[in-house]
C-alpha cells in the first residue's frame, strides 16, 4: 500500500514540476499525491453553511426543500437534523414570499441564507432582492442593514431549457448595494460562502449545478473553520504571458482546458477566475492585460450588456494603450436556451471557442 | 383512536401527535408545540419529521364498520379529517350578511351601552387626542407648503388619524413597525418631532435619512419604525420575517405592518399571510381599508367582503373595526397584540375608514369622486370630533385646551418648516456613503473623481450645495 502511494508521490512530483502553476484542473488534481485532500463543491458549500451556522446562532437557512428533502441539490444535507426546523426552514412555494420574509428577518437582526432552487426563480422575488435588500442601507441612511445571502444554482445546466438556464450575473452585478460572487472550485465555494454569510451587506451567491459534483483539491488552510476569502479579489488560476483569459464559474474550467491546448501551440495564456463579479477586481484584470496586451473574456450568459461587456469597457478605458489586439468577448448565444442537446451545446461557449478567440487575439488565425 | 401503543415516552408522544392530527389541526408545529408544552426537553427536531409525514397518511378510522351509514364516514386526506356529504353544495361567494364592524363610540362620540373596550387612562386618552390634532395640523401645513412650491411632494393622512394614533398607543415601543406610507402618526406617537418630520420632507442635513428619500418616506431605527419603502405591500413579508426573528429571540414584542385596501391585491399580501400562519409568527396585519387606491374604488379592487374574510382563508384570526373610532381601534390592537405574542400567531385587523385627502399632492381626487362624498366623511364621520366628544364627556378636555393646543402646534409646525427650509442640504460625501457597510474602492475612487472635477470646473457645480 505504502509502496503504491510512494510511487504516486513521485509521479505527482514530476507532474507538478511541469505544471507547476496549474491548479484545480481535474488532470492535475488526480496526479497530486496523497496528502492533498479533495472535496466536491457540494461538500464545500455544505461544510461552509454548517460551520457558519455553528459559529453564529443568528444564521439560518430558508428555501424550498432545504430541510426534510436535504436540499434540492443536497447542498443543505444534514443541516435539519443538526440544527432543527427553526434554523433550517422549509418554505411554501413563494419566492416573493420567502425572499421578503428573509429580508425582513435580516432587517430585524437575523442572518438568513436564502436558497433559490435556481436563480431563474429569483425573478419572482427580484423586487425584494433589489428594492428591499440592495437599496435599503442607502435609502435608510445606514439605519437598516441587510446581512442576507441569496444563493443557488445559476446559468445553464444540462438539458433544462430556456426557463431554467439563464445566467443572472450581469443583472445582479449592475445593482449598487449588492455584492455578487461566483465561485468555481471547492476552495472558492467554501471561502466565498463563508465570507458572504459574514458580510453585513446583501450578497448574491451564484453557484453552478454542474460544478456541484466536481471534486477539487483543497488545502488544510481552506478546511479550517475560520477560512474566508476576500470579496472583490480575483484569482489568477494560471499564470501566462501572451493572452489574458478572464472568466468566472464553470467557464474557468473550460478556460483552463483551453490554456492547456494553447500551451501546446506555444501560446501562454493567463487565466483569471473573477470569483467576485461585484465588486469587480478591475485592478487584477488590468494588471494582467498590461502584462499580456491581449484580452479574451468568457461567460455563459447572454452577450448584450453582459459581464464581459463591463470587463471589456474597463480594460479599454484603463489599459487602452497596452492593448495589441481588439478585446474578445465570448458569451452564450443570443437566444433563449434551446433544449435539444446538440443545440444546447452550440448555444454555450466551448473550449474550442476560447482557443479560437485566444488565437485570434494573438494573430494566429483569422 | 384505533392505535394502541405500549406506553413508552417516544411512543406515547407519537400517539399524542396522532391525536392532534385527528382533531384536524394537521400542522407539524401544532403537534410539536403540544410536545413542547408538556416536555420542554424533548427535541422538536426528532419529532417534527415524524409528525409531518403523519399528516400525509390517508387513514380510515377502523372503528367505522362497513355497515355504518355512509354519511358518518370520514377520511383522512393530507391535511386532516374531512367529512363527506352526498349533496352537491358550493360555498357561496359571499355570506348573507357582511361581517359586523366593532365600534365602541357612536357617530356622535357617545359610548355605546354594553360595549367591550380596553380602558384608557386620562393621560393616554389626552395624548391620543393631542397627537391626532397634531397630525391633522402637520398634514394641513405640509400640504399647503407643497402647494406653495416649498416642498416637492406630500401625502396626507387626513381621515385616518384614529387608525394611526390609536394603534400606536396600543403597542409597546419594542414592537417593530413596517409602514406603507400613510402612518406617520405612529412615528409621532413614539416621539418623532415636528422638526424631524420637516427635515425629512426638505431632505436637509439634519434629516436622519440624509436626504436620500422623497418626502413622507420617514424611518427611525431608534423608534423601531422601518423606513418607508414606496413599493406596495413589500413590507408585509418583511414584517413576517421580522416577527419570526422576534419569536426566535423570545422577545416580548410583535411586528406590526400597515397596508391599504389596494395593497391587499399584491402577491406579497398572499405570501405574507400564508407564511405568517404557517410560521406562527407574532405579527399584526393592519389594513386601512379607506375605500380608494388612488382612483380605484374597492369595488374594482376585490369582490370579497373586504379584507376581514380573507384572514380565514389563511387560517388567520381576524377582526373588522371602525377605523374612525379611536377607542375601538385602541382596544382591538391592544387585544390583538396580546394574542399575537402569547399565542404566537398572526392577527388580521381590517380598519374601515375613508381617505379624506387626495392620494398625494400629485392627485386631484375630485376627478374621480364627488366633493360631497369627501366633505361628508370629513365632517360627519370625522375621527377627531368623535373622540373629542368622548374625552370631553369624561371631563378630560375643554374648549380652552383645544384652542391652546391648536395654536401652539400650528406655531411649532410653522417654525419647524421655516428652520427645515433654511437648513443646508447634505454634503457630497452622502451621495456615496451607505451603499455598502464599508465604502468599496470603486465608490471611493468615484468620489475622488467627482471632487477633482468640481475643483477644475467650479462654475458647473451649484454654489448652494455643500461639499
Amino acid at each position: 500500500m505504502l509502496g503504491i502511494l510512494r510511487q504516486r508521490a513521485i509521479d505527482g512530483g514530476l507532474a507538478a514540476s511541469t505544471l507547476r502553476r496549474t491548479r484545480s484542473a481535474l488532470v492535475s488534481a488526480r496526479s497530486y499525491a496523497a496528502g492533498a485532500k479533495e472535496m466536491t463543491v457540494r461538500d464545500a458549500l455544505n461544510s461552509a453553511i454548517d460551520e457558519e451556522m455553528s459559529a453564529d446562532p443568528k444564521v439560518f437557512v430558508m428555501g424550498e426543500e432545504v430541510g426534510q428533502y436535504q436540499g434540492a441539490y443536497k447542498i443543505t444535507k444534514g443541516l435539519l437534523e443538526k440544527y432543527g426546523p427553526e434554523r433550517v426552514y422549509d418554505t411554501p412555494i413563494t419566492e416573493a414570499g420567502f425572499t421578503g420574509i428573509g429580508v425582513g428577518a435580516a432587517y430585524a437582526g437575523l442572518k438568513p441564507v436564502v436558497e433559490f432552487m435556481t436563480f431563474n426563480f429569483s425573478m419572482q422575488a427580484i423586487d425584494h432582492i433589489i428594492n428591499s435588500a440592495a437599496k435599503s442601507n442607502y435609502m435608510s441612511a445606514g439605519q437598516i442593514n441587510v446581512p442576507i445571502v441569496f444563493r443557488g444554482p445559476n446559468g445553464a445546466a444540462a438539458g433544462v431549457g430556456a426557463q431554467h438556464s439563464q445566467c443572472y450575473a450581469a443583472w445582479y452585478a449592475s445593482v449598487p448595494g449588492l455584492k455578487v460572487l461566483a465561485p468555481y472550485s471547492a476552495e472558492d465555494a467554501r471561502g466565498l460562502l463563508k465570507a458572504a454569510i459574514r458580510d453585513p451587506d446583501p450578497v448574491v451567491f451564484l453557484e453552478n449545478e454542474l460544478l456541484y459534483g466536481e471534486s477539487f483539491p483543497i488545502s488544510e488552510e481552506a478546511l479550517d473553520s475560520s477560512f474566508c476569502l476576500p470579496i472583490g479579489k480575483a484569482k489568477i488560476e494560471r499564470e501566462g504571458k501572451d493572452v489574458t483569459i478572464v472568466t468566472f464559474s464553470k467557464m474557468v474550467g473550460f478556460a483552463l482546458k483551453a490554456a492547456e491546448k494553447l500551451a501546446e501551440e506555444g501560446i501562454s495564456a493567463e487565466v483569471i477566475n473573477l470569483r467576485s463579479i461585484r465588486p469587480l477586481d478591475r485592478a487584477t484584470i488590468n494588471a494582467s492585460v498590461r502584462k499580456t496586451s491581449r484580452l479574451v473574456t468568457v461567460e455563459e450568459g447572454f452577450p448584450q450588456h453582459g459581464v464581459c461587456a463591463e470587463i471589456c469597457a474597463s480594460v479599454v478605458e484603463e489599459s487602452f494603450s497596452y492593448l495589441d489586439a481588439p478585446v474578445e468577448r465570448i458569451a452564450g448565444a443570443d437566444v433563449p436556451m434551446p433544449y435539444a442537446a446538440n443545440l444546447e451545446r452550440l448555444a454555450l461557449p466551448q473550449v474550442e471557442d476560447i482557443v479560437r478567440a485566444a488565437k485570434r487575439a494573438c494573430y494566429r488565425s483569422k | 383512536m384505533a392505535l394502541r401503543l405500549r406506553s413508552s415516552t417516544s411512543k406515547s408522544n407519537f400517539l399524542n401527535i396522532l391525536r392532534y392530527n385527528n382533531l384536524g389541526f394537521g400542522t407539524a408545529s401544532h403537534a410539536a408545540r403540544h410536545l413542547r408544552t408538556h416536555d420542554p426537553t424533548l427535541l422538536r427536531v426528532s419529532q417534527n419529521p415524524i409528525s409531518r409525514f403523519c399528516n400525509t397518511m390517508a387513514e380510515k378510522l377502523s372503528s367505522v364498520g362497513e355497515n355504518e351509514d355512509a354519511n358518518a364516514q370520514v377520511m383522512d386526506f393530507p391535511g386532516g379529517k374531512v367529512a363527506f356529504t352526498p349533496e352537491i353544495q358550493f360555498i357561496s361567494e359571499s355570506s348573507k350578511e357582511r361581517v359586523p364592524c366593532y365600534r365602541v363610540l357612536d357617530d356622535n362620540g357617545q359610548l355605546i351601552t354594553n360595549s367591550h373596550f380596553v380602558q384608557v387612562s386620562e393621560e393616554v386618552a389626552v395624548k391620543m387626542y393631542s397627537d391626532m390634532v397634531t397630525l391633522q395640523i402637520m398634514d394641513n401645513i405640509f400640504y399647503e407648503a407643497q402647494r406653495q412650491g416649498r416642498l416637492s411632494f406630500y401625502a396626507t393622512t387626513i381621515g385616518e388619524e384614529a387608525i394611526n394614533i390609536a394603534s400606536a398607543a396600543a403597542l409597546s415601543p419594542q414592537d417593530v413597525i413596517f409602514p406603507q406610507y400613510r402612518e406617520p402618526g405612529v412615528l409621532l406617537w413614539r416621539g418623532f418631532t415636528l422638526q424631524e418630520f420637516a427635515n425629512q420632507c426638505f431632505g436637509n442635513k439634519s434629516d436622519n435619512g440624509k436626504g436620500r428619500q422623497m418626502p413622507v418616506h420617514y424611518g427611525s431605527n431608534k423608534l423601531n419604525y422601518f423606513t418607508v419603502s414606496a413599493t406596495i405591500a413589500t413590507q408585509l413579508p418583511n414584517a413576517v420575517g421580522a416577527a419570526y426573528s422576534l419569536k426566535m429571540d423570545k422577545k416580548d414584542a410583535c411586528a406590526v405592518t400597515y397596508f391599504g385596501d389596494g395593497g391587499s391585491s399584491e402577491g406579497d399580501f398572499h405570501a405574507a399571510l400564508n407564511f405568517a400562519a404557517v410560521m406562527e409568527a407574532p405579527v399584526l396585519f393592519i389594513c386601512r381599508n379607506n375605500g380608494w387606491a388612488i382612483s380605484t374604488p374597492t369595488s374594482d379592487q376585490f369582490r370579497s367582503d373586504g379584507l376581514v374574510v380573507k384572514g380565514r382563508a389563511y387560517g388567520i384570526r381576524s377582526i373588522r373595526v371602525d377605523g374612525n373610532d379611536a377607542l375601538a381601534m385602541y382596544s382591538a390592537v391592544h387585544t390583538a397584540r396580546e394574542m399575537a405574542i402569547s399565542e404566537e400567531r398572526p392577527i388580521l385587523i381590517e380598519a374601515l375608514t375613508y381617505r379624506v385627502g387626495h392620494h398625494s399632492t400629485s392627485d386631484d381626487s375630485t376627478r374621480y369622486r364627488s366633493a360631497d362624498e369627501i366633505e361628508w366623511w370629513n365632517k360627519a364621520r370625522n375621527p377627531l370630533s368623535r373622540f373629542r366628544t368622548w374625552i370631553e364627556s369624561s371631563g378630560w378636555w375643554s374648549d380652552e385646551e383645544e384652542s391652546d393646543l391648536r395654536s401652539r402646534v400650528k406655531k411649532e409646525m410653522l417654525e419647524a418648516l421655516r428652520v427645515a427650509e433654511k437648513t443646508e442640504k447634505p454634503n457630497l460625501e452622502n451621495m456615496f456613503s451607505d451603499v455598502y457597510d464599508v465604502p468599496p474602492l470603486n465608490l471611493r475612487e468615484q468620489e475622488r473623481q467627482v471632487r477633482q472635477t468640481i475643483k477644475s470646473h467650479p462654475q458647473d457645480y451649484p454654489s448652494d450645495v455643500p461639499l
